[in-house]
């Protein structure tokens, strides 16, 4: 059983988007802190350049590319609630969380090369920062498929349809830190 | 809307068929959670007390058995004081102050049945709890609880060789961490509740102070909270995985952690103390019976507070290292912070003033919270400029100067809440003479303990050491009868507190029957009966006007409920 306070919308937004924009309010600043921290140390050591040289640009730009596809059905998914469509709805999020699956793997088969080559966590200051950032970051995109797996069986069922928006939000957030990920940590090299 | 909203459960006893642990563990009813993280809470703060305890013992008389905990060695010493602090702070300030005082306070006076996510206020709390139990199995594990300070400075944080706690530190982390996530989820609710369910009719502006301190506390803990929580992983992966964020070797820095810390340290003094003076701005406003003296500057003077309070982390740091001209700006925007502050102190005094004043012990909490607090002001000036700082840093000044902020915050403003509201919380009043005695030995006993310390500090006494007399220019003398004296003063208030839990206990059996409002106050939490049944209220509430209408001319009561329709 809802509250009633959970009906009521005195500011004029729905509870859930209100309440997942908050939430990216703090995760913004999660990130913040490990991006600004990163930005620092890389500007006061030139010879981490060196380092970075090591990142793949093309594995990173397939990367960014299928997790930019996997925001798209997702803005489709939403349109299909929209209309009421769940169980289109549902199937257009297993797309997205395919396209999640796919940078996962992209994401393990680089750092097993990497790694292979001798490029630990432990290295130095900058591949401390390459896994650390990217490692949460991909924490959040298996959050991400896990909610989006919740919302779509609920979806195909036409509950909860609402929610379809918020974990797309959620998802083009996830997107959004990788769009900051991507050229701090493989293009500048 | 023409129809009244009327909650579904208005008895006053919830479901009848609900187990013990349905009801007491599992619920997601905003006041059961309240008393949750109370319970928690108090429960932490007697251990922190008792830690406290330990430790002043060990200082006042060196090497000696400290009756219930027996020797105290050095590694005891410093994860005594280590988790003394980080107990205090985010296990005591914040669960009581903006968990259990913002979970029963925003649905009750905001006019709404519950919060608007009952089961993520639920979720919040147990991951709460689990983050206290983590925070106490580290003390039984290798090596014992750790030992580097609650501010945890890398490199003895980061490296076990140093700290000795290989596990201890990693848990205390963990704990920290787990208990971040826990708020930020509760803040949330708070935040979004505030935002959308108010009760019909109520204005940005005719929400209670006390609300709109514990939504801007819960907006800054978010705000702040972030680069800790990076800093926080950085750090655990630096004890556990070997990584170089905070290790020079690789190219890393130890002050950066120290930045990460005090980006959030410093704003988190503002996250307890907006609650603590909300609470206070209910108080004095109810038992003064006047208007509040200016809402809007209160409230702007809280949100400039909060602003501020993300410029001001370097004053921390003025001896790690930093640039002095960098110091500069911290000292002055450290400085600025002071203006808001006072401000609102002024504004209470502009309230207090002319008015019809019942000095009872709520009232007598929440006066007591303004007076101490502002020595605890006054003292930061010292410490807020970079030249007397480099004398006093990691003085016993500075203990004293944030006990003074820290101690009226968390125990004189959290009494002052539990005193005001236990009549609504349980259907009792509670006894009025056991709580002045109570609120006397305390405050008495509180200044005798830390003056001698803002004294000691002065003449150059450091922190984070375990036994004086290894310092003939520190040991003996009147330094030590000053220790002594502190300690004494703080064994007499641990034993005072007896007194608080008896008359608790004395008040739920034999207190008078409180009714729906004992103090005659106006805000909507007066309306709802007490205790408050599942539902709050019998029919939800409407908002004619603002809380603080208290003797109004054209009126014969000299207050006029914000339910009231005119």
């Amino acid at each position: 059983m809802r509250p009633i306070a959970n009906t009521r919308s005195a500011a004029g937004i729905p509870t859930g988007r209100l309440a997942v924009w908050w939430v990216l309010a703090s995760e913004i600043v999660i990130f913040g802190g490990i991006l600004a921290s990163y930005i620092m140390n890389r500007l006061s050591h030139d010879w981490w350049a060196d380092y970075a040289a090591n990142t793949s640009t093309p594995i990173g730009a397939f990367n960014t590319f299928v997790l930019l596809t996997s925001s798209l059905s997702a803005v489709l998914a939403h349109a299909a609630a929209e209309r009421g469509d769940g169980k289109l709805a549902a199937r257009r999020l297993l797309y997205t969380i395919a396209g999640g699956g796919v940078f996962l793997c992209v994401k393990a088969y680089e750092w097993t090369m990497e790694i292979s080559h001798g490029f630990t966590i432990s290295a130095n200051g900058f591949w401390s920062f390459y896994y650390t950032a990217a490692g949460v970051h991909a924490s959040h995109v298996i959050a991400g498929m896990i909610l989006m797996a919740f919302v779509a069986r609920d979806a195909a069922k036409n509950a909860e349809l609402h929610r379809v928006e918020l974990v797309g939000i959620y998802w083009h957030f996830v997107d959004v830190v990788w769009i900051f990920l991507f050229p701090l940590l493989y293009i500048a090299k | 809307m023409a129809t009244a909203e009327v909650t579904e459960h208005h008895d006053d006893h919830g479901h009848h068929d609900e187990g013990f642990v349905k009801k007491y563990l599992w619920s997601t009813d905003h006041k059961m959670i309240c008393f949750q993280y109370m319970f928690t809470g108090i429960a932490m703060g007697l251990l922190g007390g008792f830690m406290a305890y330990a430790f002043r013992m060990q200082l006042a008389f060196p090497g000696a058995s400290v009756p219930g905990w027996g020797g105290v060695t050095p590694a005891d010493y410093n994860s005594l004081v280590t988790n003394h602090g980080t107990i205090m702070i985010f296990w005591v300030a914040m669960p009581v102050l903006i968990a259990a005082f913002g979970n029963y306070l925003i649905p009750l006076m905001t006019g709404c049945d519950d919060m608007v996510f009952p089961k993520v206020n639920r979720l919040s709390f147990q991951i709460f709890l689990l983050s206290a139990i983590v925070l106490l199995a580290s003390f039984f594990v290798e090596g014992g609880g750790f030992g580097g300070a609650w501010t945890a400075y890398p490199p003895l944080s980061s490296k076990p060789e140093y700290s000795l706690t290989p596990l201890g530190s990693s848990l205390w982390l963990v704990a920290v961490g787990l208990e971040f996530i826990a708020f930020l989820l509760g803040g949330i609710n708070f935040v979004t509740t505030t935002m959308n369910a108010r009760a019909k009719g109520m204005r940005l502006y005719d929400i209670p102070i006390v609300v709109w301190f514990i939504v801007i506390a819960s907006i800054l803990f978010m705000a702040s909270v972030g680069p800790l929580v990076a800093g926080a992983i950085m750090l655990l992966f630096n004890q556990n995985l070997g990584t170089g964020f905070f290790d020079p070797d690789k190219g890393g820095d130890p002050v950066l952690w120290q930045h990460l810390f005090w980006f959030f340290g410093h704003p988190e003094v503002y996250v307890v103390l907006l609650p603590a003076i909300g609470i206070t701005a209910e108080i004095i406003t109810t038992f003064a019976r006047k208007k509040l003296f200016a809402y809007k500057t209160v409230l702007n003077t809280a949100i400039a507070t909060g602003v501020l309070s993300f410029t001001v982390w370097a004053h921390h740091q003025f001896v790690a290292g930093i640039d002095p001209r960098m110091a500069n700006v911290f000292t002055i925007s450290t400085l600025l912070i002071s203006v808001p502050v006072a401000e609102m102190i002024f504004v209470y005094i502009a309230t207090l003033y002319g008015g019809k004043i019942t000095l009872n012990t709520p009232m007598l909490w929440a006066l007591s919270f303004i007076f101490e607090f502002m020595i605890g002001g006054v003292t930061g000036i010292f410490l807020g400029a970079s030249g007397s700082d480099i004398y006093f840093h990691d003085t016993y000044f500075v203990l004293a100067h944030f006990h003074y902020t820290f101690f009226p915050i968390a125990i004189i403003g959290s009494f002052a809440g539990i005193t005001y509201w236990f009549p609504k919380m349980t259907g009792k009043m509670m006894n009025d003479t056991l709580g002045k005695l109570h609120f006397w030995i305390t405050i008495i006993t509180f200044n005798l303990i830390f003056i001698p310390l803002f004294v000691l500090g002065a003449a150059g006494q450091h922190r984070r050491i375990y036994n004086y007399e290894h310092f003939p220019d520190l040991a003996g003398g009147w330094m030590q009868d000053l220790r002594v004296l502190a300690t004494v003063a703080l064994l007499v208030m641990l034993a005072a507190q007896v007194i608080f839990f008896f008359n608790v206990f004395i008040s739920l059996r034999n207190g008078k029957k409180a009714g729906n409002n004992p103090w005659k106050a106006n805000s909507l939490e007066w309306v709802a009966p007490s205790p408050p049944g599942h539902g709050n209220f019998a029919e939800l509430p409407n908002c004619y006007r603002g809380p603080y209408e208290y003797s109004h001319p054209d009126r014969e009561d000299d207050y006029w409920p914000q339910n009231e329709p005119a």
